[in-house]
């Protein structure tokens, strides 16, 4: 049998023995920004539909959580530099090949929107909301007026936002995990099925928690079929593609990508939402929470195993 | 000009002063490195073969590192030298993440740092330390373009290779082998 023993000197901190440069902050903030770009892709493409009052709670109230889960998700994100006060370097470049500087300026443009959104429709939540000063109302019924134009904007920008957070780790080759083109569309896909999940919790019209549960199933059904196309992809690739596909494949990630991720956080949650389309009763509360334990579950597994992930050496 | 190391695998003795040089030099903090002894063996007893690299970061043609770098604090000099603007870096750790050799880290203070190839050296017109220091003078620094260069004729003349080609990073420094 032939052996190969490496000795290295090296033992840099969160390098050796393995990358653990990022830790829960980058998840947790892909998670959110996956779930914000969900809700607000629904609530443009209603909008822009025109069935904003057939879909309240997708075009009035969910966006209003919006702001809340993005400037937490900036909050980790932040957390998460090593060199904060540096942070507004972000600010004075845009780098094309950086899918980082893309989502710096994606979440430049779309948080102020969603702030702007959100305060479109506050008096969902307080009917008697006042803005007080004249300005404000001015700007109040110039938004309005353009909510159309908001709409477009935030639908385009969500799924850039969406995609945006799967490309942040496909872009890097050093991580075979990561560097899979499907980590986009499956981020995507399951920042939408979150967005839909956590629409039928905000709505009180049965035909609307219906029409998500719908959409959440087909979402859900395009996540699994990517799932086993990211695999199929990398079972075909080159030794260190194989290697990563084994973390998931009798690895130590088995366990949780299988049980957390696609169980419980996708084939549960679709099986009880589609019961519920026939006609069983279930509290919406359980497949919603499912869907969202499973969104979040897929980021940290994908982060942590993807820095178990390596080239031979 | 192009900067190149090459470093004669057959002459390392894995002895450690390059690393002991450049953590002098560059004061990196206790506990970090910016290069590092590799010692690999390999094949069956009483087959067993041995090669000793000092690595550090490969200076890339085509750096992953400066490609993923949002604020561009990751950057080529002259020489295609891949160094980090200090005040720069927001210390994402982006650059750590896409680096298959693993040959960043965070420094202590918040940005990220590396090998720089001794690049206040290069300016004065002096080796890098690890080249400097090395006993057995295993390690050779220069420019590629130019033809006449010791590291130009020691890569043309000796079989050599480069680490993870494969990775698509064009990496810079040849180990002889």
């Amino acid at each position: 049998m032939r052996e190969e023993l490496i000795i290295s000197g090296r033992l840099n901190p969160n390098i050796d023995p393995h990358l653990e440069i990022w830790h829960w902050q980058i998840p947790l903030y892909l998670f959110l920004g996956g779930l914000a770009a969900g809700i607000l892709f629904f609530a443009g493409l209603y909008t822009i539909l025109g069935k904003e009052n057939q879909y309240s709670a997708a075009v009035k109230r969910a966006p209003v959580i919006v702001p809340f889960l993005l400037v937490i998700g900036l909050g980790a994100l932040f957390l998460d530099l090593r060199h904060k006060l540096y942070f507004w370097q972000l600010y004075t470049t845009i780098r094309l090949q950086s899918p980082m500087s893309w989502g710096a300026w994606t979440l430049m443009a779309i948080t102020p929107l969603s702030f702007i959104w959100a305060a479109l429709h506050i008096r969902e939540f307080f009917p008697g909301w006042d803005w007080k000063f004249s300005i404000l109302k001015e700007l109040e019924k110039f938004f309005l007026k353009n909510r159309i134009s908001l709409a477009w904007a935030m639908a385009i920008l969500s799924v850039i936002l969406g995609i945006y957070t799967g490309i942040l780790f496909s872009a890097f080759n050093a991580r075979p995990l990561w560097n899979t083109s499907i980590l986009g569309p499956l981020f995507l896909t399951s920042g939408l099925s979150a967005g839909a999940a956590t629409i039928i919790l905000f709505s009180k019209n049965h035909h609307e928690q219906r029409n998500f549960a719908r959409i959440d199933i087909l979402l859900i059904g395009i996540e699994l079929f990517l799932i086993v196309h990211m695999f199929m992809g990398f079972l075909a690739s080159t030794e260190v593609q194989i290697d990563a596909a084994k973390l998931f494949l009798g690895g130590p990630y088995t366990a949780p990508f299988w049980i957390f991720v696609v169980i419980i956080g996708m084939v549960l949650p679709a099986i009880l939402e589609a019961l519920e389309l026939g006609k069983f009763r279930i509290p919406v509360i359980m497949p919603v929470v499912l869907v969202l334990f499973g969104s979040l579950m897929l980021r940290f597994i994908i982060a942590y195993a993807g820095q178990l992930s390596r080239w031979l050496y | 000009m192009r900067y190149a190391m090459a470093i004669d695998t057959k002459k390392c003795v894995g002895c450690s002063d390059c690393v002991v040089a450049c953590q002098t030099e560059n004061n990196v903090p206790i506990g970090f490195c910016r290069d590092w002894v590799v010692e690999i063996i390999d094949g069956t007893y009483p087959q067993l073969e041995t090669e000793i690299r000092s690595e550090r970061c490969n200076h890339c043609a085509n750096s992953p590192c400066v490609r993923c770098c949002p604020t561009g604090a990751s950057h080529y000099e002259d020489g295609g030298i891949v160094t980090v603007t200090k005040h720069k870096c927001i210390g994402c750790g982006a650059c750590i993440a896409s680096c298959p050799y693993d040959a960043r880290y965070s420094h202590p203070d918040g940005y990220v740092d590396k090998c720089t190839f001794c690049l206040h050296r290069i300016k004065k017109g002096q080796q890098p330390a690890c080249v400097e220091v090395c006993p057995t003078k295993c390690m050779y620094f220069g420019d590629l373009d130019d033809p006449n260069s010791e590291v130009s004729r020691v890569i043309k003349k000796r079989k050599h290779k480069t680490l993870i080609p494969e990775a698509g990073t064009n990496p810079q420094v040849y180990y002889l082998i």
